[in-house]
């Protein structure tokens, strides 16, 4: 099964797209949509680096994704800048640097437009390997530290009063993050992994009503994305990642339509119950 | 008196200073189980800050801050948003640091009034439903220590009343102590056993009748904060100047 490219690509997506649904709800609640967009920003830059020293690809990213992820943590605390700009900085720093690094290593051919967009049709078995036991990983912790990271999420210094321990659910939620985008940049490249984090959880929130929910809604219409937009690379040969976007797009944009005539129905399903629970009322003579 | 470890929190001297100023500093103050101390100040008097010190929030950047050890706290916070983003209901967020069975947040919803809210989203309560839903959530937790910043915001008056009625009746119910942040001593005067009074550092403390009727209290609060109350002269020991720095006077010190 896993031999045929198709095959292997869908699986391989909707590993990613698993994960990366729950994470995106923390994304949008937080309001780190930027901060996930500079930490892909800067995977390039452990691409260069692993080719550099010629080390994994996904390891390599996934440590410098750390390191960004710490520095500005650090920044925050002394620089006078603001985080936004602070974010601006790193993202395209990183990018800048990266691609420098790129162009200096002239013995290696580099498909750049495989890592800025994804090559999600050239996924190996070893890549779903990583995505898969990478994802189930991250999964797990993400559940084992859902209670304080959602409390933090709400209000940090209730969190800390009522010792939740915030602080470390926080270190840990980035290292996830780190770990999502360097396992899910094969499948859509370092410019899109945000809108795979987020589009999937936006769409969700429509539909939910607890923050669970919305945290597998969110991975349901990631997974859904995943299966149309690779459908349709297939027949109209669009670039697999981009599509897989494209799709995400179009299940927010019809999950923030009107529904036509909800009102009506949800009334008319009260009128509809209420002959039923009369009827035992009746009289049957 | 009870000896300082017995107390579930106590500060010494402690202070927060942020970019060579200091928000609040020498601030000396405990809480005893089944105790509710407020604490009083004007706007950016630094009652808050004390409280987050307090709780562990904040670190203090000098001075002694000690809880009891495993002091389950409660906390209603001064501010909390709960944006649109997040699908929250009110049983859902009465659960957000601790456990608890159906029936545990049923008795802390009807506690507080707002039984018919159990699955309302939060960011659909009004400002009153919204303080009654934070305080049953703190209740829910059985706290030893219960510490609530300005819970009756958003709340018309005899609201408030109703709710320092029942702050009231939550501490002899579960006999904890409760630190209350509030800008208006009048109304939690009958509720209160201590008042702290704040403005970057303790300014006087004691009982509420004590404190309303000092001159340091007046000098914050204006004279008809103090009004309809029997006069009481009261000789202070500092100046607030209108810099923010405090000019000490050679009277003798406070000691309501």
């Amino acid at each position: 099964m896993l031999d045929d490219f198709f095959t292997r690509a869908v699986i391989g997506g909707i590993g990613v797209a698993l994960v990366a649904g729950p994470l995106g709800c923390f994304i949008i609640w937080r309001r780190l949509a930027y901060f996930g967009d500079t930490l892909s920003h800067s995977a390039l830059l452990g691409v260069a680096l692993a080719l550099l020293f010629e080390v994994n690809i996904t390891f390599a990213v996934f440590g410098i994704s750390v390191i960004v992820s710490l520095l500005l943590m650090l920044l925050q605390r002394r620089a006078s800048l603001s985080s936004d700009a602070l974010l601006g900085l790193l993202a395209h720093s990183a990018l800048a640097v990266g691609l420098v690094v790129l162009a200096f290593m002239s013995w290696v051919r580099v498909d750049l437009m495989g890592f800025l967009f994804g090559d999600i049709l050239a996924v190996t078995p070893f890549d779903l390997a990583i995505i898969w036991g990478g994802g189930v990983a991250v999964l797990a912790v993400l559940v084992r530290i859902w209670q304080p990271l959602f409390a933090a999420t709400v209000n940090y210094e209730l969190a800390t009063a009522e010792g939740a321990q915030p602080d470390l659910a926080n270190i840990v939620f980035m290292i996830l993050m780190a770990a999502v985008i360097a396992v899910s940049m094969k499948i859509v490249g370092v410019l899109l992994i945000t809108a795979l984090l987020i589009i999937p959880a936006a769409t969700a929130r429509r539909f939910s009503t607890s923050p669970e929910q919305m945290a597998v809604i969110a991975a349901i219409v990631g997974v859904g994305s995943v299966w149309l937009g690779l459908l349709g690379s297939l027949e109209w040969d669009t670039p697999a990642g981009p599509s897989i976007v494209v799709a995400a797009l179009g299940c927010f944009v019809i999950s923030v339509l009107p529904v036509p005539g909800g009102g009506r129905r949800a009334r008319a399903g009260v009128s509809a119950s209420a002959p039923s629970t009369a009827a035992p009322d009746r009289d049957p003579t | 008196m009870v000896r300082d470890r017995d107390m579930l929190i106590s500060l010494e001297n402690a202070g927060i200073q942020r970019s060579e100023r200091w928000l609040v500093r020498g601030v000396s103050m405990s809480v005893a189980p089944g105790e509710i101390v407020t604490l009083i100040g004007p706007n950016g008097s630094g009652k808050s800050t004390t409280a987050k010190m307090a709780l562990g929030v904040l670190e203090a950047d000098e001075g002694k801050v000690q809880r009891k050890p495993d002091l389950r706290v409660g906390y209603v916070p001064q501010k909390l948003d709960v944006n649109w983003t997040l699908p929250l209901s009110v049983s859902r967020f009465l659960r957000l640091t601790n456990r608890a069975s159906g029936s545990q947040i049923k008795a802390a919803l009807s506690a507080t009034e707002t039984g018919h809210l159990a699955t309302a989203q939060m960011s659909s309560l009004s400002g009153g439903e919204f303080q009654r839903v934070l305080l049953a959530r703190a209740i829910l937790r059985s706290p030893d220590l219960l510490v609530l910043d300005e819970p009756v915001q958003g709340v018309d008056f005899n609201g408030e009343i109703a709710l320092y009625k029942l702050i009231e009746d939550i501490r002899s119910r579960l006999d904890c102590g409760v630190l209350l942040i509030s800008h208006d001593l009048h109304v939690v005067m009958s509720t209160t056993d201590r008042v702290i009074c704040l403005n970057g550092h303790v300014c006087c403390s004691g009982t509420p009748a004590n404190v309303a009727l000092s001159d340091e209290f007046r000098s914050l609060f204006g004279e008809h904060a103090a009004s309809g109350l029997a006069l009481y002269e009261h000789r202070h020991d500092h100046e607030h100047l209108p810099d923010g720095r405090i000019r000490n006077g050679s009277e003798a010190g406070i000691d309501a």
